[in-house]
């Protein structure tokens, strides 16, 4: 991470930001319903991506589990449209049900009629079940790979438990969304379709909003210390336990909201959203964005998975390969991220290279010692 | 008597696999602190070397040595495994040291990266492939100290390179014109059949054991004398004890620790391999076989107590043992008349999937009485 951030002409930022809101704008209308399904599902995936960016660009905690808290908004969202769109079938229970010889509805379902209790799971269940696991995992002290490693497999406990439980939430088939209803519209149709678009833009929007403001001022600064050098937070007299707590519950919150609007534009919630491969995909996203920068994380979500669903229409052997190869390329060689790059040093540097010479600020030791006195 | 034995095998048998999967991960992540997430991969390119090599071991000069070739395979995984381990080191986790969380996702750039190798390349090429970089990372070693202090040494390096290409594609082709089932690439699984004396079974004291999972036990019981004896008795093994504890110090007393880095990380993939021989024999091998056992692995690693390889075989026996307790709802039939709550929820625990969550869930809940895992490391920093 660099100090010293380049300003940009506020021209250039303007404009910028003018033509980002005239396209999302544009969006629906110039985009074909397919393609922009497409980009509404890879926005609501840069949700996700965002919590991702407070607590691994910010905190220094690499979650490898945020497929639990995505997958858990989804379910969340789903469970309510097929309660609400079960009239027809018999006993008043979603159909899948009946394949299954249940009659009598599992008693975690019941709150999932109310609208308003359903609004409010979406976000807080993740975060509770987030703070919950984070709390007990920083409780003790356990840290960095530790950590990811922990989450990896809190993963897998929750992947097992939805794979295999066919009677409570139809298991490994998970549930479907697009042919219920929602306002007396089928929730897969067009309009509804472009009203989820709609949704979505404004929340990316608020969630970022919503990012910059819980990294601004002091908690921020106690993050980014954590960050950097925990022991010395905790000399200082700060409780880093509670901190990594709110903010890894905070993340989970986003991941459940993500997954909700994921869900209902996808058509169906399953297990497989809590697959190993999924929830490290996140991390690249906010890698290749660039961590730390927020704004990084939302454009890496949505770029990666447009790139990936072109290429995969192309050549689908060789996403793997391009994957691979983006993991190793940025962390050998672009740990700052495509736009932590662009505000660092990245374009001074590679001006320097072709020949133009770089302006020296301060002691010219100093400056070619700088990364590695912050290593050390 | 019997139930408690066959229970007590059952366990050591699935302790054994993740055991032997999880002993290079224990000296990689133990010793060297980085997070190999390609050790699964690793792993399943044993599994296919143990294919290879049983194919090959079907034509017709090497046909009457057939029924050795999964000794042979062996040895043969360990070098390919240890080899492409040892160039994963020197082109990108030489550069990551210090930073394990990097090494993470890197190595699972590279483990998406072989996943795909396996799909779209043919075997043999594949194995082709192997023999060029073997040759053209082991042969300038052999070389005499006169021909490797010359200026001129880097033209000897480039041409054993080009001789190692050639090699390899030689080779290539020829596997690939005379065993017609590896000269196409594919991404089905593919089944390692157990030669003659390793099928049925053994009677001891009244059960039957198969011999296909005591051959597990014994290679697992080989590698783990093998590499203990490697760690504790040899010189290298004492330069790799000495740069785990103290880098800088080793590092002045004159060992190489660019040499001691190869070498560890070169062992414990090695050891990946073999144990991608032993899960060839569970089952059919595929391009996602790894995946299924590497964080099991790391929870093993975790539970034991990171840089323990005491601590690393008893936390994956006694995983092994729970595993099989509760995932076949052993304790039901050793206790049948205990309470209807408690046989209710042994019963929604008694598949293998949801045994996986209670181990899991045993395993956080005993992390947070030891959060160093069985046998931790003794230090006095706030960090370790």
């Amino acid at each position: 991470m660099s100090f010293s951030k380049i300003k940009f002409d506020k021209k250039i930022v303007l404009s910028f930001w003018i033509i980002l809101i005239a396209l999302i704008i544009a969006a629906p209308t110039l985009l074909p319903v397919f393609r922009l399904n497409l980009l509404g599902r890879y926005l609501s995936l840069s949700i996700v991506a965002l919590g991702v960016d407070l607590i691994w660009g910010y905190t220094g905690l690499l979650s490898l589990g945020q497929g639990i808290f995505f997958a858990l908004g989804g379910y969340c969202a789903a469970m309510y449209l097929q309660i609400t769109s079960s009239s027809e079938f018999p006993n008043n229970i979603p159909e899948f049900f009946a394949l299954y010889g249940v009659e009598k509805l599992p008693f975690f379902w019941e709150p999932f009629r109310s609208p308003i209790f359903t609004f409010f799971a979406i976000w807080i269940i993740p975060a509770l079940v987030a703070g919950l696991i984070g709390f007990l995992v920083f409780r003790n002290r356990i840290k960095g790979v530790y950590f990811s490693i922990l989450t990896q497999a809190s993963l897998l406990v929750f992947f097992n438990f939805f794979n295999g439980q066919q009677k409570l939430i139809n298991g490994t088939n998970g549930l479907k969304t697009d042919v219920t209803q929602l306002f007396g519209q089928m929730v897969g149709s067009e309009s509804m379709q472009r009203l989820f678009f709609w949704v979505t833009a404004i929340l990316v929007l608020a969630s970022w909003f919503f990012a910059k403001w819980v990294v601004k001022g002091r908690f921020g600064n106690i993050l980014i210390g954590i960050r950097d050098d925990e022991p010395r937070v905790r000399f200082t007299g700060y409780n880093p336990v509670i901190f990594k707590t709110i903010i890894f519950s905070i993340a989970g919150g986003l991941a459940g909201i993500s997954g909700a609007l994921y869900t209902v534009q996808s058509g169906i919630v399953s297990p497989q959203f809590m697959t190993v491969p999924f929830s490290i995909e996140m991390v690249i996203w906010v890698a290749v964005g660039g961590r730390g920068t927020l704004l990084g994380a939302i454009l890496g979500a949505v770029f990666i998975n447009y790139a990936k669903s072109l290429v995969s229409e192309a050549l689908p052997a060789s996403w793997m390969f391009i994957q691979g190869g983006l993991f190793i390329l940025v962390v050998t060689a672009l740990p700052e991220g495509v736009l932590g790059w662009i505000q660092g040093d990245g374009p001074r540097n590679l001006l320097q290279r072709f020949g133009l010479k770089r302006k020296i600020e301060t002691y010219p030791s100093l400056e070619i010692n700088n990364k590695e006195g912050n290593n050390g | 008597m019997e139930l408690l034995l066959d229970s007590l095998f059952n366990g050591v048998a699935i302790g054994s696999v993740l055991l032997v999967a999880a002993l290079g991960l224990a000296i990689v992540f133990g010793l060297m602190g980085v997070i190999n997430l390609a050790h699964g991969e690793l792993m399943m390119l044993g599994a296919y070397t143990t294919y290879v090599t049983q194919l090959i071991f079907k034509i017709p000069i090497l046909k009457p040595f057939y029924n050795s070739y999964i000794i042979v395979s062996i040895f043969l995984a360990f070098i390919v495994s240890g080899v492409v381990g040892i160039l994963l080191e020197k082109t990108i986790i030489r550069k990551l040291y210090g930073s394990p969380l990097e090494t993470l996702l890197a190595t699972w750039g590279v483990s998406l990266i072989l996943q795909q190798f396996v799909r779209s390349v043919p075997l043999a090429y594949g194995t082709g492939l192997v023999i060029s970089l073997l040759i053209g990372l082991f042969l300038p070693t052999t070389f005499p100290s006169k021909i490797k202090e010359s200026i001129n040494f880097k033209y000897f390096k480039f041409s054993t390179w080009i001789f190692a290409a050639l090699t390899g594609v030689l080779t290539g082709s020829i596997i690939s014109s005379s065993v017609s089932k590896l000269s196409r690439a594919s991404a089905r699984n593919v089944d390692v059949t157990a030669p003659s004396w390793m099928r049925g079974q053994v009677e001891i004291i009244g059960t039957a054991f198969p011999k296909t999972r005591l051959m597990i036990i014994v290679i697992t019981l080989i590698s783990v004398i093998a590499i203990t004896l490697f760690l504790n008795q040899s010189a290298w093994g004492m330069r790799i004890r000495a740069v785990t504890q103290n880098r800088k110090m080793s590092d002045c007393l004159g060992i190489s620790t660019e040499k001691v880095d190869i070498i560890t990380f070169g062992i414990g993939s090695g050891l990946a391999g073999v144990a991608g021989v032993a899960v060839s024999l569970l089952g059919s091998v595929g391009p996602n076989v790894g995946g299924n056992y590497i964080v099991g692995c790391f929870m093993v690693v975790v539970l034991g107590g990171v840089g323990n390889l005491l601590g690393t075989v008893l936390a994956s026996f006694g995983i092994g043992i729970m595993t099989d307790l509760i995932g076949a709802g052993r304790l039901l039939s050793i206790w049948p008349d205990m309470p209807l709550p408690l046989s209710n929820t042994i019963n929604f625990f008694a598949t293998t999937s949801m045994a996986r969550v209670m181990i899991f869930a045993l395993i956080v809940i005993f992390l947070q009485f030891k959060p160093t895992g069985l046998f931790p490391q003794k230090g006095r920093m706030v960090e370790n």
